[in-house]
C-alpha cells in the first residue's frame, strides 16, 4: 500500500541522529512487546509479512508518532483482535473474559525459544526458470495495491539491471494475505542515482533492491 | 522519527508499561504464552545477539583470505562457520567495502536488519530520517554521522527490501599488521558493519 512507511526518498525529516551507547531496550516494556509478537507470531500463524503490513495499516498519524515498540505493540493487539484471538473488551479490562481455541501451535514456551531465534528459511523451491539473466536491462512495474508490497515507490515504474539472482522466495504480497507462499525468483536490481532522482542525484550513487518477478518487465 | 525517543514521554511511557502488562496477562490467561519463555526470548535480544558477532566475522575476513574469499561468495555458509545464523539470518550477504565503492544498507519500508550478525538495530536505523534520506542523500546521511568520503568514491545502498541481509565489510585500519583477531575484533565497530561509518583506528582501541 501507498502508505508513510514507504518512507524512500521523502523530505523533510530532518538529521539522522544517533544515541551513542544505546541500550537494546530503552524500557523494559519493549522488550515484552517484541517477544509477544514474535511468540504470537511463531506460534499464532501470523506470519511476518502480515506482521508488516499489520503496522503499515496503522494511521498514518499514528505511525508517524508513536515510537517503534508502540507500533510493533499497537499492531498486535489489531492483528489479535481483527483474527478473534482477544476481544477488545478484553484489552479494556486487561483480562481475559472469553474462552479461545488455543494458537495453531500452542502455547509458546520454552522449547519454541530456539524455533524463533533460529528458524526462518524464506527461500523454495523453483518450478521455473528465472525470466531474467544477470546483467539484462528490466523495468519494474507500476504497481500501486492496496495490500502488502515490498516495491518501494521510489523504485516503481524504473529501469535497472540484474546484478544477482537470489534463488526463489516465498512472496510477501500473497503471503501477507493469507494467499499462499507463492514462491517467486527474486532478483537484485541495482539502479543509478540517476535513473531514480533525475539529473541533481549525486553522480556516484547506485541503489539496489531486492525485487521479486511479477515487479519485473524486460525493457 | 528524530523523536523517536521515550525518555520525554513519561506520561506515555507508564501507558505502555501498563498496555503491555494488560496485554500479557491476557495472553497468559489464555494459555497462548509461557512468560518464561518470553523471559528467555528477551535475553537472547539482550545478550546472545549484537554487533560483538559481526565483528568476530570481520576481523576474521580480514586476517583470513580463504575465509574473505568464502564469505563474499556465500555469506550465510560462511557466518555459519563462526555460529551465528538464525532468524533473519538465512541469506547473509556480505558486501565488500573498497577504496573506489562504499557500501551502506537501509530498510526504506520498515526495520529490516542483519540481527544474527549486529543485534537488533539502533533507533536511528528504524527512523523516518535515515529511511528517507539514505536512498536519495546518502552521502549527507554519512555527514550526519561525521563521515566523509572522497568525492569518487561510488556508493552503494542496499535496500533491504526482502530476506536477504546484510553485512558490510569496511577497510581493514592501517598499521594493524599482524594485529590477532580478537584484537582486531575490537576496532570494528557497529556503524562499520552498516556502512555509516568507519572501524575505530588502531590508536583508539581498547
Amino acid at each position: 500500500m501507498n502508505g508513510v512507511h514507504d518512507m524512500g526518498g521523502i523530505d523533510g525529516f530532518g538529521k539522522v541522529e544517533a544515541e551513542p551507547n544505546e541500550p537494546t531496550f530503552h524500557e523494559t516494556w519493549e522488550g515484552r512487546v517484541i517477544a509477544m509478537v514474535r511468540a504470537i507470531g511463531t506460534n499464532g500463524g501470523i506470519n511476518l509479512d502480515m506482521q508488516r503490513f499489520s503496522r503499515e495499516i496503522l494511521p498514518p498519524q499514528v505511525y508517524l508518532t508513536s515510537s517503534y515498540y508502540q507500533k510493533w505493540f499497537l499492531a498486535l493487539e489489531q492483528s489479535m483482535i481483527a483474527r478473534g484471538m482477544i476481544g477488545a473488551d478484553e484489552v479494556e479490562a486487561g483480562h481475559s473474559l472469553h474462552e479461545n481455541p488455543p494458537l495453531k501451535r500452542g502455547t509458546f514456551t520454552m522449547k519454541d525459544v530456539e524455533r524463533v531465534t533460529t528458524r526462518g528459511s524464506f527461500r523454495r523451491e523453483p518450478r521455473l526458470a528465472p525470466a531474467f539473466a544477470v546483467g539484462k536491462r528490466v523495468r519494474t512495474k507500476n504497481i500501486n495495491p492496496v495490500t502488502h508490497t515490498r516495491l518501494p515507490r521510489y523504485a516503481r515504474g524504473r529501469s535497472g539491471t540484474i546484478e544477482r539472482i537470489n534463488g526463489c522466495h516465498v512472496f510477501p504480497d500473497t503471503n501477507a494475505r493469507e494467499q499462499g507462499e507463492n514462491p517467486q525468483w527474486l532478483y537484485t536490481v541495482v539502479f543509478s542515482g540517476h535513473d531514480l532522482w533525475g539529473d541533481d542525484a549525486d553522480p556516484t550513487l547506485q541503489v539496489s533492491i531486492e525485487a521479486f518477478e511479477p515487479y519485473l518487465e524486460p525493457v | 522519527m528524530e523523536h523517536d525517543r521515550h525518555d520525554d514521554h513519561a506520561s506515555e511511557l507508564s501507558d505502555m508499561q501498563l498496555r503491555t502488562r494488560a496485554l500479557e496477562t491476557i495472553l497468559l490467561e489464555k494459555g497462548y504464552i509461557e512468560p518464561a519463555a518470553i523471559d528467555v526470548l528477551i535475553e537472547t535480544y539482550e545478550k546472545k545477539i549484537g554487533p560483538r558477532n559481526g565483528a568476530q566475522v570481520v576481523a576474521k575476513a580480514w586476517v583470513d583470505s580463504k575465509f574473505r574469499q568464502w564469505l563474499f561468495e556465500d555469506g550465510t555458509a560462511a557466518i555459519a562457520t563462526l555460529g551465528f545464523g538464525g532468524r533473519s539470518g538465512n541469506h547473509l550477504v556480505a558486501l565488500e567495502n573498497t577504496p573506489a565503492v562504499h557500501n551502506m544498507t537501509v530498510c526504506t519500508l520498515c526495520s529490516c536488519y542483519p540481527w544474527a550478525v549486529l543485534g537488533l538495530p539502533p533507533l536511528w536505523y528504524k527512523s523516518a530520517p535515515y529511511r528517507s534520506r539514505a536512498v536519495a542523500d546518502p552521502r549527507g546521511v554519512l555527514k550526519d554521522f561525521g563521515v566523509d568520503l572522497p568525492k569518487d568514491t561510488e556508493i552503494r545502498v542496499w535496500d533491504s527490501t526482502a530476506e536477504l541481509r546484510y553485512l558490510v565489510v569496511p577497510m581493514r585500519p592501517a598499521g594493524t599488521e599482524g594485529w590477532s583477531e580478537e584484537k582486531l575484533a575490537d576496532l570494528v565497530t557497529r556503524d562499520s558493519m552498516i556502512g555509516t561509518g568507519f572501524p575505530k583506528n588502531p590508536g583508539d582501541a581498547s
